[in-house]
């Protein structure tokens, strides 16, 4: 049996330079679709990660209570202090009370106005985020009129760059510094809070960061700050907090790979039904001939399955590789839950050219499978006859 | 003798294959007055198939002159001869040539889609056509559904659907048992005594030369007298 | 057209072939057509000229809310015929995913500026004297079955209270519709003095302003005289097209375009690929008959147009069908991305002959050339 198989699957792909042109659209049908979808999933792996990166799990944030994001959080002066002064086991804890503003810049790349995320922070925000390093220039100095901006939004918008003056509320705001974080944050401009909140004409702020004493101080901290009667807000752990914001880009992007998934690889398999038929057509004699001489009709189906699947996992692979050629680490940004724009990179992981290669692997079993069994059920006298 | 129909002189054609190069035919004169029905006879090669696409303008000679009725054709444009083909020749085949998608009667309509007749008068004339050949009651059957010699009528009714004066067969029964071919040879001689046709039929079948009113031979691209004189 | 039926069945010839390849083609299209018009739709006219509304923004962000003191001064402005303010809600429904879209508006003001909101009069009455009133866009009061008279309690993710509570309790006085009916009015407008008194922080802020122009070539004119106006104060505008300020909205998801215009690139090139096979494959068989159909008296360009008809057709007949699959599938998107009957609009159809066009050009044109250059004697002889 095994041998039959191999004999007729050689025979087969021996004859597959005589049909190179069919059979390339196996190939490329199917690697158009595995590439697609791979880049697809990518910007959605890429987005994930980005928001997952932000954050770590001993840092809580605090917002106003049932406002689920910076953006419509506001806690006053009084309730700023008051969570300030919560206590971890051993003492106080460090935090950084920090105010956004969105701002609006223009795209380098497209046309339009973006929305991009403007904190200010306390001089404590460096100081618990030991991810923080300025890469040129220099930090702002308080009580100025300073900003200093992330290095992804630096390659994003117009009128970022070091030198450049920024107008908010009729001031002038000087750039003096590029960040990074290596997170989310990357996207955004960063002033010093006291000034900010004078130009901005606000008293309270719309988060505090709070360095816990470790991970497991979470808890406690929590609890804290739910059962003292002067507030009413919502804690979470910082990481959780940014995890939390990918979910609707991500099932948005979910949406947008099914459809096309579905839609293109329906495309796909009837392009590989499309080649795979005539190729059976074409051999029906010789097919007919082997079965003649005895061959078995599970050895005729097994050849042409195999030669559909060789050709669709050659498409998967091009259509995997050619994706992540051009699409691992390409930058591009959406928007965030606090309605800004945060920049990620494509990321073409080796999980997601696997899910590729499965794809490539069904669409070809199955643009294979129909017409074998057509040849296998073509009587042989009629095949011969046929010639 | 009637008027001439056919009228070749010096006519000569050459093929090159690579470096080689072949005469087909030299310097050929032919004389062929009209209603009459010709069989050419010769060996492979002789160049019969060739004389026979340069008499039904399907290719243009070397040199020498092409008169068919009173137009010279040898020096005509590939569109021009098209459009003289559709009026004035009709072709049968050795292998029939009828399109395998469509019809019989869809078959012996093509050539009048050349035409300005309306649909109904290609209605008409098609029955007319398959009605000659004895095949009215197979205008629905595909060409896999028909017997080869069922097919070569279906071939005749083309030829003849658009009243063409010429009618040029290249071995038309060469496919064909020896009971069919009489069948189709009779039915050209018919075309050629009722209807007045003139044929010039290439065949290498000493029997099927005898339907017709002569018979001339071809040897080396030149007429001979006898066959292997 | 008499040659229509010989093209037709030559196409059809091998019915497995064309039928396979036609789905294919289907396929393509059905995603053109998808992804066209989502394209379209964050694309639509972005022109200020001949806006008849006016949005202003604080030039910081729309987020930031203007004061309310801005008004007299923006209601001074020759050309205006009337302002409205809005302000962001935050508003959700029960659960905070359940979130919806609803401003705090003056609204008689609402009436004069947003004049295809349809009301009755008495109902706009309703909503101007009732404190805690509230009108409700009919598709929205259809989602929720929310009648006039009803007690909605709404909750807000940004504005408490004066007491901390986040849920607002307000009474439907008011189911508007859309006189465009490209419109389906998903949103709800609260009164804002009520709004104003009650909230914790933020009084005396007015959101954005609306305003409706006499004249829509104005449009340009009072845009930059508002904005001058509060040049170098701590209340810097921004002034646009409504619909300017929606694309931007929409525009901020990412760049649509690029995105789309890869799938497509990806997915044309593939079918261009396949079908030229098709074709290829088809004419080559098909050199004897073709050479039959010269010799039956059709000209070499009459053979060559036969080859690129079925072209044509065979992309034609694929696209059509994939094309009115996406047509009926666009209706059920119109509700999200706007536009009325389908997204799939005329605008979608004309690109997608453009593309067919194309298509069976770059599809049929090597296969016709060949047919075109066919030698009948040399195809007769099988050479």
């Amino acid at each position: 049996m095994l041998n039959q198989i191999f004999a007729v699957t050689a025979l087969n792909l021996r004859s597959l330079g005589g049909r190179l042109g069919s059979s390339l659209v196996i190939v490329i049908g199917i690697a158009g679709v595995v590439g697609v979808l791979t880049a697809l999933l990518a910007m959605s792996k890429g987005f994930e990660s980005t928001l997952g990166n932000t954050g770590r799990d001993d840092r809580a944030i605090v917002l106003r209570g049932g406002s689920s994001a910076e953006l419509n959080s506001g806690l006053s002066s009084d309730n700023v202090q008051a969570i300030k002064d919560t206590r971890g086991e051993s003492g106080t804890l460090t935090s950084s009370a920090e105010m956004i503003v969105i701002t609006e810049f223009a795209s380098k790349a497209r046309g339009g106005s973006f929305n991009v995320t403007l904190r200010a922070v306390e001089q404590t925000g460096f100081d618990i985020r030991p991810e923080f390093r300025i890469v040129d220039g220099r930090k702002f100095e308080p009580g100025l009129q300073e900003v200093i901006v992330g290095k992804d939004a630096l390659a994003s918008f117009e009128g970022v760059s070091i030198g450049s003056n920024m107008r908010f509320r009729g001031g002038d705001w000087e750039v003096v510094g590029v960040f990074e974080t290596g997170d989310s944050h990357d996207s955004e401009l960063w002033a010093d809070l006291a000034t900010a909140q004078t130009a901005f004409g606000r008293t309270g702020t719309s988060s505090v960061l709070v360095q816990l004493e470790s991970a497991d101080g979470f808890d406690a901290f929590a609890s804290a700050l739910k059962e003292d009667p002067r507030v009413n807000v919502d804690v979470k752990r910082e990481r959780d907090y940014y995890s939390g914001q990918s979910g609707q880009f991500k099932r948005l992007i979910g949406i947008l790979a099914g459809v096309v998934g579905v839609i293109m690889g329906l495309g796909a398999l009837f392009a590989a039904l499309n080649t795979m038929y005539a190729a059976v057509s074409t051999r029906t004699t010789e097919i007919a001939t082997l079965r003649a001489i005895g061959f078995g009709s599970m050895a005729v189906v097994v050849s042409v399955v195999a030669e559909a699947v060789a050709l669709a996992l050659l498409g998967g692979v091009i259509g995997a590789a050619v994706s992540w050629l051009l699409f691992n680490g390409y930058t591009a940004s959406t928007l965030g839950q606090g309605f800004t724009q945060v920049a990620f990179e494509f990321q073409v992981t080796p999980d997601l050219m696997l899910l590729g290669l499965i794809m490539a692997l069904i669409l070809g079993f199955l643009g294979g499978l129909l017409p074998a069994i057509r040849a296998a059920r073509l009587p042989v006298t009629v095949a011969l006859r046929g010639a | 003798m009637s008027e001439t129909l056919i009228q070749c002189r010096a006519l000569s054609k050459t093929y090159t294959r690579g470096p080689e190069k072949i005469e087909v035919l030299q310097q050929l004169d032919l004389d062929i007055p009209k209603g009459d029905f010709v069989a050419l006879m010769g060996p492979s090669g002789s160049g019969k198939t060739t004389l026979l696409n340069l008499i039904g303008g399907l290719d243009n000679p070397s040199s020498g002159e092409i008169r068919i009725g009173d137009k010279r054709i040898d020096q005509l444009s590939s569109k021009a001869l098209a459009a003289w083909r559709a009026e004035h020749v009709g072709f049968v085949f050795q292998f029939y040539n009828l399109m395998p998608v469509l019809t019989a009667a869809r078959n012996v309509e093509l050539p009048l889609l050349l035409t300005a007749l309306s649909a109904g008068d290609r209605k008409r004339r098609v029955e007319v056509a398959l009605k000659l050949v004895g095949l009215a009651d197979r205008a629905g059957h595909k060409p896999n559904e028909l017997s080869g010699g069922q097919e070569q009528r279906v071939a005749i009714a083309r030829a003849i659907v658009a009243d063409p004066t010429l009618l040029v067969c290249d071995e038309p029964t060469g496919d064909l048992d020896r009971k069919t071919a009489d069948e189709i040879l009779s039915l050209l001689q018919t075309l050629n005594t009722e209807l007045g046709k003139t044929i010039v039929m290439v065949t290498h079948d000493p029997k099927a030369a005898e339907y017709a009113k002569r018979t001339l031979h071809l040897d080396k691209g030149q007429l001979v007298d006898e066959p292997g004189a | 057209m008499k040659y229509f039926r010989l093209v037709l069945s030559q196409l059809f010839a091998k019915k497995t072939r064309t039928i396979l390849t036609m789905l294919s083609l289907l396929m393509a299209f059905l995603l053109f057509g998808l992804l066209q018009a989502v394209n379209v739709a964050f694309n639509r006219g972005t022109s200020i000229e001949g806006a008849s509304r006016i949005v202003t923004q604080a030039r910081v962000s729309f987020t930031s809310a203007l004061p309310l003191r801005l008004l007299p001064q923006i209601e001074a402005v020759d050309g205006i015929e009337a302002v409205m303010y809005q302000q962001w809600f935050g508003a959700y429904y029960q659960e905070p995913n359940r979130q919806m879209v609803a401003f705090a508006v003056d609204p008689r003001r609402l009436r004069q500026v947003i004049t295809e909101w349809e009301l009755p009069s008495e109902q706009w009455d309703a909503f101007a004297n009732t404190r805690t009133g509230m009108i409700v866009g009919k598709t929205l009061a259809d989602q929720y079955d929310w009648k006039v008279g009803d007690k909605v309690p709404l909750s807000s993710n940004i504005w408490p209270q004066s007491d901390g509570n986040m849920s607002w309790a307000l009474d439907v006085v008011g189911i508007f519709d859309s006189s465009d009916p490209a419109t389906q009015p998903q949103l709800a407008y609260l009164n804002f003095d009520y709004f104003d008194e009650e909230r914790q922080f933020g009084k005396g802020g007015a959101g954005i302003y609306v305003s409706r122009l006499g004249d829509p070539k104005d449009a340009e004119r009072v845009s930059k005289e508002i904005d001058q106006m509060f040049q170098n104060s701590t209340d810097e505008t921004k002034s646009q097209s409504e619909q300017e300020f929606n694309l931007n909205f929409v525009r901020q998801l990412g760049d649509i375009n690029l995105i789309v215009s890869s799938i497509l690139g990806a997915v044309f090139f593939t079918i261009l690929l396949l079908t030229g096979n098709t074709m290829a494959q088809s004419v080559r068989e098909r050199i004897p008959q073709l050479a039959v159909l010269k010799t039956l008296g059709f000209t070499d360009g009459t053979v060559q147009m036969l080859v690129l008809a079925e072209s044509f057709v065979l992309i034609g007949i694929g696209a059509l069908l994939g094309m009115a699959v996406a047509t009926v599938l666009g209706m059920g998107m119109v509700g999200f991305l706007g536009g009325s009957g389908s997204v799939v609009n005329l605008q979608v159809w004309a690109y997608a002959l453009v593309s067919v066009i194309v298509l069976s050009l770059l599809v049929g044109l090597p296969p016709a050339w060949r047919a075109r250059r066919l030698k009948i004697v040399d195809a007769l002889a099988g050479r």
